[in-house]
């Protein structure tokens, strides 16, 4: 498949930040990509519904986390719902090669819109449950990246991260055994969660059973990510729970993703 | 639109002013108003000046105006006040202490203090930005349903800091919960709940609340005392952060009056409660309000659009009391005109006085200038949010209420607020007629090797003591990306810190600036129980030590108060909280921190089984909040490794009383007494020390004194440690082991410092009673040698860790 490059290239590529009623991380995220050179603009669902902002004047879509709509028929579903109706050029822009990334409730919007696991005919293959756990659980994870994954999120990135995960329907289910391995087969689990030495362990590890500990999705192009934990909690070395002990010198890893969004959009 | 049901039809007029006494004191407790006979008659007597009855929606607004709850009147009443040796006549307990203090300091970056819904200081570099910061109980609800109780406290308590100036936009909760032990066995009157379930009610209160609304819960405690089992006691904070221009507000008359947020129901109505009494079986109806977040994160983001293009001049939230206290507050000085038709409503068949009266969650009210209302109302319509148009203020000194233009109330603003008879309470303080238990302070000897540690590992898996990591995960403490310092921390992030580090960046949106700030707690009823007035000191002196213990610069604290505590009726249980509210002065004074916002929650006692009155001990909760000038040099309290000195600052003194030691071994003895000017002397070294980045940890002493606190730092950072008790500055200079190792004498805090960096800190802390005591080791164990040179304490860290970790999970299985 062509990946073409974002059409409107530019210095500051402009960063649309989705927020619906319940969106609670969209100015944490907004500072991310401001800080490393996007131009973030917060565009409320509402806009798209009163078709006020078109979607392809934006190089890059970012659906933040929180609890749009309360999360009251299930997390991110209503959103997805939304998305699916007033945002309809959403596929497309993820056709053309856009970078477009969700993050926890934004993950689970962009899976119940059928967008991750990304196929030809758009329809749902995976959704969230509630953690194994049985409660909402704030806590840092590791992560291993794919090394052999297109995501262009994470290129570059070291292959064991750090990063926090909050939420409490956070476990990915597949609509069959069949689907995880096409998604090994695409190389679309973008993010595992791990033990500190890199093995795929159990609770709390995994903080909430999701099958083969996928923290995030990736489309096969690697243009669209969706994941469970925060980057944007981690682009400051002072957001690690252990920087104070020396071990962190260096800035947040988080902060290399929305990097790479951008400088991607640049060149 | 639904109709609820057939309200009772008494809406109109009273007939009031004719009623002899009694009767209508009976009327007044029938329909809920809470209003004592020396206030009837005051009302009375206004309305023949005026010259007609009252009607039902006046006195409802004058009741919700008069209550407890909203005019403090115990606290702004005059007491006569004894202490045993002479008595005396306190006019205003509020204003002679804690306003007192505060004006006596006078401290500039205090920008608004007890006038507006919260506390505002100013905050960051450049003064462009101020924190406005409050603390709420809910209490009350919270015992009759724990979850929409907790929910609707922080629910409120949010909207608060939201009404603060234009509105500030919140950055960090508190939560504290005072309960019974999980584990309680004992008898429960009927209809109470067991402490278990209002554990859990008010934990998942908070999170679902708190975590919906996106604001970052840090920080807070736990305390658990059987005496709560029929009053629990929650406390919810905010803290909020606003530009310096939006701290102001105003009302101007011909300004509209508008409501944004949820519409109005028969929710959270008092009278309602008691008009139940012909209406059988519906009495929980109205008892709770209901909680939605995501109403209010509507309101919250529309009203942070809309101050920031100025649409609106003032702002105040609707709490208790509804519309009728919310447009009260806003007039109080010019007047206003309401039509309740403008109101939306969740059903059509609301009386008049219960529109006006509702206190149905998540509404504020705005002062809006005629010309900018079309936006106003198209930014919140957007959100998908409420707006209506109430009516206007005027100029006229009166508040004027109709429906459809028939009258509900038409009031003097000046009677309404200033209009209340004081009552003057009495107030007993004796002390010492309590039996006197043996004295804490075991002599050391060979058989105490095992006994100090078994003791040590008892305090560590103690409730008041144990880890709440259980709860703590359960709030999404990190939304908004600036918990820069977390509440678990440590190697493996689950030890337990002292206080949050938040960098509002988000809200700012100025990243590159490193200001910062944290908020500590200071609670322990047990000291109460034996003075309560060296109780509200050594809360004082706990919260400064948790800020100070992160890096915080304590000489721009301020304080908030709390105080819960049982019938104010009652003489000895009024002079608890007057010596309370004295400790809070001379705590002010001493440590030289102004008290900039508080709240007190009264009637806290309950009939038992048995049908005795069960008072809850008298409470407060001192919290208190610093700026970190520099979040990159903050300080958690894991040992960052082996081979560094441990140094103790402060003397340790015969100080058992109401300590963890005397409740586990039945002893007892002297309650902490702080001494706050030469604390503050310490903690400014201290501080001084942490700037110049010679601290790798610090934690402060509390319950269980020196040995909980390293054992805490050791397992939290995975290094043992030795102490030498004969190195720990003593006041008198012997004292038994058992008593240096677990007095919870105040002030002190726990260094760990490189040893090429032993002499520095000497010089930084010259002046102060401070002594290196031992140091930190490879070694997974804790050590410590008595006065004597012989091992007292040999444990290892993993023990002690388990004993801290297991207590909660196993309770709440």
């Amino acid at each position: 498949m062509m990946v073409s490059k974002p059409a409107l290239r530019g210095k500051r590529p402009k960063v649309l930040v989705l927020r619906a009623p319940g969106t609670n991380c969209d100015m944490e995220t907004a500072l991310a990509f401001k800080r490393v050179g996007g131009e973030p603009e917060l565009v409320s669902i509402a806009d798209f519904k009163a078709a006020k902002v078109r979607l392809m004047e934006f190089s890059v879509v970012a659906i933040p986390g929180g609890f749009s709509y309360g999360d009251d028929v299930g997390a991110g579903k209503i959103l997805a719902n939304q998305v699916k109706l007033y945002m309809k050029e959403i596929r497309n822009f993820v056709r053309l090669g856009r970078p477009v990334i969700g993050i926890c409730n934004g993950f689970q919007a962009l899976v119940k819109a059928g967008l991750l696991p990304f196929s030809a005919a758009g329809e749902q293959t995976a959704s969230f449950t509630a953690n194994d756990s049985g409660r909402f659980e704030s806590r840092w994870v590791h992560l291993r990246l794919n090394t052999q994954s297109m995501c262009l999120w994470t290129q570059g990135l070291p292959e064991m991260i750090e990063l926090p995960v909050a939420h409490g329907e956070g476990k990915l289910v597949l609509k069959s055994p069949r689907h995880l391995e096409e998604l090994k087969k695409n190389k679309s689990i973008a993010l595992q969660y791990v033990s500190d030495d890199g093995k795929l362990l159990g609770y709390p590890h995994n903080p909430n059973g999701s099958v083969f500990n996928i923290a995030g999705l990736t489309n096969p192009e690697g243009n669209c990510l969706g994941l469970m934990p925060h980057p944007e909690r981690f682009t400051v070395r002072h957001h690690h729970p252990n920087w104070t002990r020396q071990t962190f010198m260096k800035e947040g890893v988080g902060l290399e993703m929305f990097r790479n969004a951008v400088k991607y959009c640049q060149s | 639109m639904t109709e609820c049901r057939a309200a009772p039809s008494d809406g109109g007029a009273l007939r009031f002013t004719v009623l002899p006494p009694k009767e209508l004191k009976e009327l007044g407790d029938k329909l809920g108003w809470s209003l004592n006979s020396a206030e009837l008659e005051a009302i009375r007597s206004y309305f023949k000046k005026v010259g007609r009855e009252p009607t039902r929606g006046e006195v409802e607004t004058i009741a919700q105006t008069w209550s407890e709850h909203c005019k403090h009147k115990t606290f702004n009443g005059p007491i006569r006040y004894s202490d045993g040796k002479k008595t005396q006549l306190i006019r205003s307990l509020f204003a002679e202490t804690i306003v007192k203090a505060t004006q006596g300091l006078s401290k500039p970056w205090c920008l608004s203090v007890f006038k507006d819904n919260a506390g505002i200081v100013s905050f960051g570099k450049g003064g462009r930005w101020a924190l406005a910061v409050k603390v709420e109980t809910h209490n009350h609800p919270c015992a009759v349903e724990p979850y929409g109780g907790a929910e609707t406290g922080i629910g409120g308590v949010i909207r608060d800091v939201l009404g603060a100036g234009l509105g500030a936009k919140p950055v960090l909760n508190t939560d504290t919960f005072c309960l019974a032990r999980p584990d309680y066995a004992g008898a429960l009157p009927e209809g109470a709940l067991h402490p278990v379930r209002t554990l859990r009610g008010v934990v998942a209160g908070v999170r679902d609340y708190g975590n919906r609304m996106g604001i970052p819960t840090a920080g807070g405690g736990l305390w658990f005392d059987d005496d709560y089992r029929l009053n629990p006691l929650v406390f919810c904070g905010t803290v909020g952060v606003l530009p310096t221009w939006a701290v102001r507000k105003e009302v101007k008359p011909g300004d509209l009056i508008v409501a944004v947020g949820g519409p109005t129901g028969r929710d959270g109505l008092h009278g309602a409660t008691f008009s139940s009494a012909t209406l059988e079986g519906e009495s929980d109806r109205t008892a709770v309000q209901i909680g939605h977040p995501l109403n209010e994160k509507r309101v919250l983001d529309a009203m942070m659009i809309a101050r920031d293009r100025k649409l609106y001049r003032a702002v105040t939230d609707c709490g208790a009391g509804g519309f009728s206290s919310a447009i009260g507050e806003l007039a109080k000085d010019c007047g206003a005109r309401v039509e309740l038709s403008g109101a939306p409503v969740k059903c059509s068949d609301l009386e008049p006085w219960e529109i006006w009266l509702s206190e149905a969650q998540e509404r504020m009210v705005l002062a809006v200038p005629r010309k900018s209302y079309a936006e106003l109302e198209k930014l919140f319509h957007a959100e998908g949010t409420g707006c209506s148009i109430l009516g206007e203020f005027t100029d006229s000194g009166r508040l004027v209420v109709t429906l459809k233009g028939a009258p509900v109330a038409d009031l003097d603003m000046g009677f309404l607020h200033d209009g209340m008879p004081k009552v003057e309470r009495r107030a007993v303080w004796t002390n010492g007629s309590k039996p006197k238990p043996r004295p804490c302070g075991r002599k050391s000897g060979a058989a105490d090797r095992g006994r100090l540690g078994s003791i040590l590992i008892r305090m560590l898996g103690h409730l008041n003591v144990c880890s709440r990591e259980w709860v703590i995960r359960q709030y999404d403490y990190e939304v908004q990306a600036g918990t820069v310092i977390k509440p678990l921390q440590g190697l493996r992030h689950d030890g337990p810190g002292d206080a949050c580090v938040i960098w509002p960046a988000a809200a700012t949106g100025e990243w590159e600036d490193l200001s910062g700030f944290s908020v500590g707690h200071g609670l322990n009823p047990s000291y109460g129980r034996l003075d309560p007035y060296w109780m509200a000191m050594c809360c004082a002196d706990e919260a400064l030590r948790n800020l100070l213990c992160v890096g915080a610069d304590i000489s721009k604290a301020v304080f908030l108060d709390n105080f819960c505590w049982a019938s104010p009726e009652v003489p000895e249980q009024l002079g608890g909280l007057v010596r309370a509210a004295l400790g809070c002065h001379d705590a002010a004074k001493g440590y030289s921190v102004p008290f900039i916002s508080g709240k007190d929650s009264l009637y806290n006692q309950s009939r038992d089984e048995k049908g005795r009155d069960l008072a809850i001990p008298g409470t407060v909760l001192i919290t208190a909040m610093a700026p970190v000038q520099d979040i990159t040099r903050s300080v958690t309290m894991d040992f960052k490794g082996p081979g560094n000195s441990l140094f103790l600052v402060g003397v340790t003194k015969d100080e058992t009383g109401g300590s963890l030691l005397s409740q586990m071994e039945s002893c007892g003895g002297e309650v902490p007494k702080p001494d706050p000017k030469a604390a503050i002397k310490a903690f400014k070294a201290v501080a001084g020390a942490i700037s110049k980045k010679l601290v790798l940890s610090a934690h402060d002493l509390s319950e269980g004194g020196l040995g909980v606190a390293v054992a805490e730092m050791a397992f939290s950072g995975e290094s043992g440690a030795t102490i030498e008790l004969d190195q720990v500055l003593t006041s008198p200079a012997m004292l038994p082991d058992e008593t240096t190792l677990f007095s919870e004498s105040p002030s002190r805090v726990l260094l760990e410092v490189s040893p090429k960096d032993d002499v520095a800190l000497m010089r930084a802390l010259k002046g102060v009673p401070a002594r290196r005591i031992g140091s930190t080791t490879a070694n997974p164990l804790i050590k410590v040698s008595g006065f004597d040179g012989s091992i007292v304490l040999e444990t290892l860290l993993v023990d002690l860790k388990t004993a801290w970790q297991k207590t909660l999970p196993e309770l709440l299985k």
